[in-house]
Order: structure tokens, then sequence, then C-alpha cells
């Protein structure tokens, strides 16, 4: 399937599978598919998250000290998949555990599970040949990242590599919440439209409605993940997925009204 | 003159497996075989390309080269002594032992080749906010020491179990005005702080250099400071010459990310009867996390930038690392060592925790030197396989780096309080 955007703004939202446990993280991708969230982004928990900021650090040590494995993320999209079949599930990784797996392997189960995309941070265009070629054969969509930091080149490149949408860092840094979208968000973006007509989502340090409406003037989705991965750390697991839905749909509140469903 | 001969007979130009050179990076930049690469966070993209540029206008550059050359001799102390260790080799009774001085340069390793020429690339590209990793401390103050001399902030991240067993040098550090940041996740040592040290990067990537310690990393670092370091097997290898008119049947030397064993190695490449042994830290035990042989116990995948072997589980979660020695914890390699690994030209061995302890004593009551238990490592293994060669076998061993860093550790290990 292909990652669809049904409204505008678009939401993603990140998750850290297995923080605090399977069952948890199940139950908050459901409330939060339900509150409106287009996209999952099924977070892979890493021993040496070096792009993160501490919230999906203390929530990635607490998956893999629990034991969460690529294994069972894939197996979660598979019964998301299963109970929400309008979702879009994309698998969010550091390269590793993928590699460890198999490329093709992990294409493979990924497919079965009924995988939109996949996104792994570390991973690069100039490296990404045989990535690519595993995730083709098996009709995903690879999801690149770009920064502020990347040239012209490198956004042409990118936009020439990336299917479903393109990831853009809204600022120079590592993942977690901040008060304002950096202003170098705007102009990325700007930038990155010159080079491809695929849906930019934007990410990074977006946390408020306010946020989420603001992005909606320039890109055509918003990225939530370390507010929502903070606000589970801080509930209960009993009380996690409800938090987390109501969180989501404000998120929306401020959606500008004047917005149709696009295509 | 023999070693002239010697010096003609070797070939032009390397095995492509183990050669990153023009051709080879012109295809795919920073592969050596199947291994090094770059994976890294996009933000970091930028920065790589213009470190790598940087560093080729600089080796273009007649006025880099002379100034680091200059700096090395009269500031560092190049040329270090290639030293025959005579009563080593009686107590032994096999192959005849020498010692490449490292341990003699400034700030007491090898690093400061690498910190010399890193930080002269960063002020090239403007850039006066230096961070850096350091394990056992060596790198850390090589870096403090050139920031120092440079007049840039210097950043040091450094696992809290690291500065626990190193704290001299976190003294050290924080005298030559660096300020050291304390890492507390994963196992709080060398791995933990490359983190950090990479976030910090990705964070201010646009006024800071990351002055990275080891042959690790995403392209160009596994190849430029590999040449920073190569000037060790240069000055080694026309020494050994110098004084018995042949190669050594081996060269030796510990291998953590593998930056002193790469230098120690690389112009010895071509010399194909001259093993290259290169050995790790085989710690208390052989089961995961009880030591750092990611050639005995690791596999190919990826951390923190670089393919290359990895100490993992089976889930691909990176595993924690043992070692008595803190610049050898590590859970990846260098991974030109990997394709050296492949291609067979190199070895790689283990020596124990307790080889080290033994090595370090041995030397310091036979040859009065005492060793850092990195560099005990290489020692280690000599000491075990010297007795089993001719006495016209020669070994060259790397002495990476001084013990006085390790004196806590020695102390408490070997028992010398009142002893």
């Amino acid at each position: 399937m292909a990652i669809q955007f049904q409204q505008k703004p678009g939401l993603v939202a990140y998750l850290t599978v297995g923080d605090p446990d399977l069952l948890t993280t199940k139950k908050v991708a459901l409330a939060a598919i339900d509150a409106g969230a287009d996209v999952l982004e099924l977070g892979v928990p890493f021993s040496d998250p070096l792009a993160d900021g501490p919230v999906i650090q203390r929530a990635s040590q607490r998956a893999v000290r629990n034991g969460t494995t690529l294994a069972n993320v894939l197996a979660l999209a598979k019964d998301l998949r299963r109970e929400r079949s309008h979702a879009g599930l994309v698998i969010f990784s550091y390269v590793n555990p993928i590699l460890r797996m198999g490329l093709d392997a992990f294409a493979q189960s990924a497919e079965l599970a009924g995988v939109d995309a996949v996104l792994v941070v570390d991973m690069i265009p100039e490296e990404s040949d045989a990535y690519r070629a595993a995730l083709r054969k098996h009709h995903l969509q690879p999801v690149f990242l770009v920064a502020p930091t990347s040239n012209d080149d490198r956004l042409k490149r990118v936009s020439e590599v990336s299917e479903g949408f393109i990831y853009a860092i809204s600022r120079v840094g590592i993942t977690g919440a901040q008060q304002q979208i950096a202003a170098d968000a705007r102009d990325l973006v700007t930038r990155l439209r010159r080079y491809t007509s695929l849906p930019i989502a934007l990410g990074f340090g977006i946390s408020s409605a306010a946020h989420v409406a603001a992005v909606a003037e320039y890109a055509d989705a918003a990225v939530v993940g370390s507010a929502i991965v903070a606000l589970i750390e801080q509930s209960t697991a009993e009380a996690a997925p409800d938090a987390v839905g109501a969180f989501i749909a404000g998120l929306r509140a401020q959606r500008p009204v004047e917005e149709n469903v696009a295509s | 003159m023999e070693s002239k001969t010697l010096e003609r007979s070797r070939p032009e130009a390397d095995e492509a497996t183990v050669t990153s050179g023009p051709n080879a990076t012109a295809a795919v930049p920073g592969r050596f075989g199947a291994y090094g690469g770059r994976y890294v966070p996009e933000t970091l993209m930028a920065a790589l390309h213009e470190l790598d540029a940087a560093y080729a206008e600089a080796q273009q550059d007649p006025s880099f080269s002379k100034e680091l050359a200059d700096l090395l001799h009269h500031y560092a102390g190049r040329p270090t002594p290639l030293y025959f260790a005579a009563r080593l080799t009686e107590m032994l009774g096999g192959a005849r032992i020498y010692l490449k001085r490292e341990d003699l340069l400034h700030t007491g390793a090898h690093k400061i080749n690498n910190c010399l020429g890193q930080g002269l690339l960063a002020r090239r590209m403007g850039k006066k906010r230096i961070i850096a990793e350091t394990g056992a401390g060596q790198h850390g103050v090589a870096t403090a020491t050139v920031c120092a001399l440079f007049g840039m902030e210097c950043i040091i991240y450094m696992g809290e179990e690291d500065m626990r067993r190193q704290e001299l040098n976190v003294f050290r550090m924080r005298l030559l005005g660096a300020e050291v940041r304390g890492v507390s996740s994963g196992s709080a040592t060398l791995k933990d702080a490359i983190n950090e040290a990479m976030r910090d990067w990705v964070t201010n990537v646009r006024t800071t250099h990351y002055l990275l310690g080891s042959v690790l990393g995403a392209h160009p670092y596994p190849t430029m400071v590999r040449d920073f370091h190569r000037v060790i097997g240069i000055e080694a290898r026309r020494q050994i010459l110098e004084a018995e008119g042949r190669l050594p049947s081996a060269v030796l030397a510990c291998v953590g990310g593998g930056s002193n064993a790469i230098g120690a190695f690389f112009e010895f490449i071509p010399d194909k009867d001259v093993r290259l042994i290169g050995v790790e830290a085989g710690g208390r035990g052989q089961a995961l996390g009880e030591h750092a042989s990611r050639f005995q116990g690791g596999s190919p995948g990826v951390l923190q930038g670089t393919y290359s072997y990895v100490l993992q589980d089976d889930a691909g979660q990176i595993s924690n690392t043992h070692s008595v020695s803190a610049g050898l914890d590590y859970a990846s390699v260098g991974p030109e060592h990997a394709a050296l690994h492949d291609s067979g030209r190199a070895e790689y061995v283990a020596a124990s925790d307790a080889d080290a302890l033994n090595a370090t004593l041995k030397i310091a009551r036979t040859e009065g030197i005492l060793p850092a238990l990195e560099s005990a490592h290489a020692i280690a293994e000599a000491i075990r396989i010297a007795p089993k060669m001719n006495r016209d076998d020669i070994l060259l061993v790397n002495l990476s780096g001084r013990g006085d860093k390790d004196m806590g550790i020695l102390t408490r290990e070997l028992n010398l309080q009142g002893a």
C-alpha cells in the first residue's frame, strides 16, 4: 500500500515500540489512529540511538531492556494492519537491526505484515542501493530525511530516491520538543518543493496544536514524536492510550477550517 | 645496501581490497572492501562533505604538510625511537623484540599525531569549537592539548566509568582548559561517549568540528585518521631496515578502534612476508559482554556511522563490552581492519585482562618501561609468541602509549599497596 495523507495537515505519530511494553504500544497505536493520526511511525528500539534526544533515548533503553526486537515490531504492525486497514504504517529504525535480520528477510516480513514504508535514520541515499532494491521487491516505500544543512544537490538526490513522503527535519539537532518551530523549517520545505511533488512531512520539535497549525501553512504533514513518547513516559500503562488519543485529537483542534480533504 | 633493494622491491600499488586510494574512493567513498561507508543522519552529511573537501585540499597544499611535519617534530617529538628490548628478548629466548616508542610522544601516546592533523584542518575550516570522545583519556588529553595550542574551545565526552578508572587523564584535560562532560548512558564507556559526541555534533554542526580519535565513524574519518598515523609505520619500517637490514617477521599492535594498529601496519601491507597481528581485548571471558574481541565474537553490522565487525546480539542490539583497558573497550572496530581481517592480510588475536597485566609487570621489570594497559595487550602477544620463534625472527611491537594513567588500576590489580 502507499502512504496517503487524508487530511491537511496530515498527522504522523511516532511511537517507540515496546515502551513500556508491547501490549501498551498496541493500545496506544490504535488510540492514535482513532484520534486522527494518518500515519504511524513504529520506532524500533535500538541500543545506540545517536540521533535521538533524551526522551526517545530513555524510551529506547526501556524497550531494549524488556527485550523488544525488530521481529516484535513487525508482529505489532501485522496486528495493527488487521485492525485498522486505512492507517499508514512506517517502520522507523536505525540500520543495524535491519541488517542483522537481513535486508530481504526484513522487507519480506514487513510486506507480509502490511507495512507501507520504511524510514532508516542513519541511511543516506548514497548507501541505499541494496536497501532500496529489497524494499522495491517487496512493494515498500523508502522514506528519506532532509535537514536544514542539506544543500540543493542533496535535496535533489533525496527526492530522486524517496517514495511515499519526505521527512524534513525542522532544525539542526536531535529529536525532542521545543518552544518554537525553527525558521530553518520553512526555508527547507520551500527549497525541497523545487525537487519533489511528494508530500513533505515536517518533524523534530513539534508538540502542540499551535505548532501543527503553523506547519500546515507550508508542509503537508506534521510528525509528532518526543511529545507522545514523553506523555507515555509520564502516564501509567493503563492511562497511556487515552492520554495519547486525547493529545492527538487536541493537535487537530486548531486545524485551519478552510482546509479541505486533500487528494 | 640491502635496505635500498627492499625499498625498490615494494609493490607499486596496494591490493584493491585493502586500499582506499583515489579510484576506490571515487567509486564508493570510504569503502574498504565491503566495509566502511557512511551511515549517519542526513544532518551530518554537509559537515562530512566539508571535511572531505578540506582534507583533500589540505593534502594538495605543501604548507599544510610542512606545518604538520614541523609540529610533529618540534612540538610532539617525532620521530619516536625504535628500541631493541634486549633484556626482554633474552628472557623470552626467541624472536628479537623491537618497540616503537609512541609512548615517548608529547601527551604520552600516538593520539597526538591525529589531533595535530585534525586541529590544523579545523583551523582551515574556520571551526573554533572542537568536540571529541575519549575512552582511556589519551585522545581527550591530546585533543585538549591541541585546542590549547590553537586557542580553540574544547569539549570532551567521556563515559563516567572511564572517568573513574582514568581519573588522572580527566584532571589533565581540565588543567588544559577542556570541559569534560560525563556520559552515564549505556555502559558509560567509549561507545556511549561517541553517541553523545555525535548528538552534540548533529546539534552544533555549523560551528563545530568533531575531532574523532580513531579510525572509526563515517568516511572520511577512517581514511583521514589512518593517514595521520601512517607516520608510525613509515618511521618504523625505515628504522628497522637501518637497525637490522631486513624487515620484521611480524608487526604487532593493540586494536581498540584500531588507530595505532593501522598506523603501524599500513606501510607494511605490501610487504607480504611481514605478518600483521592486531591484538584485541580478551577481557575476562568469552561470553558476550565479557570482552571486546570483535573478530572472535562479532559479526558485520553498523555502529556509529561505519559498517564493520560489531559485537551484537541476535536482534542487532549492540553488546556491552569489557576490558581492563578503557581504550580497547569498544563494540566495533575500524572498517579497514575488517577488510584486512577478511582478506587474511592481517591476523587478529585476543589477550586477556590478566595477560595484559602480566605483560605490564614483565616489561616494567625487564626494560624499565611502563606501557599503557592498551599497549600491554600487544606486548602480551609478543611475549606469547616470541619464545616459539627463531632467534633471527624480529617482532616489531607498537608501544602506543605510556601507562602513568593506569597507576590506579595497576596498584589495585597488582597489589602494589605496601607490597
